[in-house]
């Protein structure tokens, strides 16, 4: 097996006095869609944070891509281009329309001309069935639509893991399977994927791991439709009963 | 005495003389108010605890003390602490600079802060180095919140030159004042000078409120 695109060694975080994640050991491999669940509070969406450095590891170390997060900002810089991620709330930069949403990063991080950026923009624009609404402000956009932008921009910068933070828990739930049917043809094209999420339609039929972390440790870690249908302990069983 | 309102006329060109230095002050000093405020409010927003720390002192001691006493100080304290003598008229500018830089920075820092975080995660997350968050993305959005603070600010610097009559600085309220002594025409000439301070506020409104429609506030 190749060496893991990200390597969680003794991984903690702290906020304060606070422990969110209790020196986690995780690898995930190329093609991966690793899907984290667990009780709110419980660390997944830190977990997933601190892998683009978002949340600042405070022990152990994390590798991403043969990259440490410590490595300071530079790397960190580069560890995030290698890292899309996808946001709960979307967060498209209100000023801009979807096609200069898509086309920001690839010009100003990767050096593409404008030309080109705005190209490959409305490539995958189309590519998430939104090549009609280039021109719309974020505000014009439904939240689903939204979401799709977000994908569209996060994958413009050429990532090779794509990180997902209850992509659809802001979304009405006709608006949550336009999303998620975007993330499924991404995962069958073999895209490494981690992704927080209550979908659990989505992981059993997805997901290629399923992981329940519990008190900012792993608890659960295994295979979507086993671990599902079958929970390894109480404490998932009582918390899948309750999405 | 009479009121007789034409005697006005005959002071005009003097009262504008001294509208002059009022717009004069106002305009250099708000320029500077804006650059040292826009530093000291990003200072505030983004630098680490040292740097936070001396513009939150200097916003504190600004905020705390009334312009009066500043300009008193900038005029007759500091020849005395540190030698250095300044015009009444340099006291005047970097007055308007160092007491509109203080509420200026507030107002950034405050409209900076309203930008959503996900914004500047979003950003971050696709690789831009944070300076070309700030600049790029929550720059422009905080700019337009700006605005509206921002010419309030304005408004309440341009009158606050009114007060450095006490330096002798030979603004519109100073012109007024010399030309009351002279003929007692008390209401005719405040009369006057509160027409010209309204003239001049309500032009300044009137070009904040245009740059406001031309702008989208996001």
């Amino acid at each position: 097996m190749t060496d893991p695109i990200i390597q969680f060694r003794n991984v903690s975080k702290h906020f304060g006095p606070l422990k969110v994640l209790d020196e986690v050991d995780l690898d995930i491999h190329k093609g991966e869609v690793v899907v984290l669940i667990g009780p709110s509070g419980s660390g997944k969406s830190t977990l997933l944070r601190c892998i683009n450095g978002l949340e600042q590891i405070t022990g152990g170390d994390l590798i991403i891509n043969g990259m440490s997060v410590l490595g300071g900002n530079k790397v960190l810089r580069e560890i995030r281009q290698e890292a899309g991620m996808v946001f709960q709330q979307f967060n498209l930069f209100p000023q801009m329309t979807a096609l200069q949403n898509v086309a920001f990063g690839p010009q100003e991080v990767r050096g593409l001309s404008r030309k080109d950026a705005r190209e490959q923009a409305r490539e995958l624009l189309a590519k998430v069935g939104l090549a009609d609404k280039a021109d719309h402000e974020p505000s014009e956009l439904s939240g689903g639509q939204q979401q799709r932008v977000a994908i569209a921009r996060a994958l413009a910068i050429k990532p090779k893991v794509m990180l997902f933070d209850e992509p659809t828990s802001a979304l009405d739930p006709e608006l949550k399977q336009e999303v998620l049917t975007v993330m499924r043809t991404l995962a069958a094209e073999g895209m490494t994927m981690v992704v927080v999420t209550h979908e659990m339609g989505f992981a059993k039929q997805v997901g290629t791991r399923l992981i329940f972390m519990e008190h900012g440790k792993i608890a659960v870690d295994g295979h979507p439709r086993d671990v599902i249908d079958t929970p390894p302990n109480d404490r998932m069983k009582d918390f899948l009963q309750h999405v | 005495m009479e009121v007789n309102w034409l005697i006005i006329w005959d002071f005009i060109p003097q009262l504008l003389k001294g509208a002059q230095v009022t717009v004069h002050i106002t305009v250099v000093g708000l320029l500077g108010g804006v650059v040292l405020g826009a530093i000291a409010g990003l200072m505030r927003a983004y630098g680490n605890s040292v740097i936070n720390a001396i513009a939150f002192v200097y916003i504190e001691v600004i905020r705390g003390t009334p312009i009066v006493v500043q300009v008193m100080f900038l005029y007759f304290a500091l020849p005395v602490l540190a030698s250095i003598r300044i015009d009444p008229m340099t006291t005047a500018v970097l007055a308007i600079v160092i007491n509109a830089g203080a509420y200026i920075a507030e107002i950034v820092r405050g409209a900076v802060l309203s930008i959503s975080k996900g914004l500047t995660e979003a950003g971050l997350a696709i690789g831009l180095p944070r300076w070309k968050v700030i600049r790029y993305i929550v720059g422009p959005l905080a700019f337009r919140r700006l605005i509206p603070p921002l010419g309030n600010q304005f408004i309440v610097s341009l009158k606050d030159t009114s007060l450095f009559i006490v330096i002798g600085v030979g603004e519109l309220t100073r012109t007024g004042q010399e030309i009351m002594a002279a003929n007692f025409r008390a209401v005719e000439i405040w009369t006057a000078v509160a027409v010209m301070y309204l003239i001049m506020t309500g032009v300044l409104s009137l070009m904040l409120r245009m740059i406001e429609k031309r702008m989208r506030i996001l």
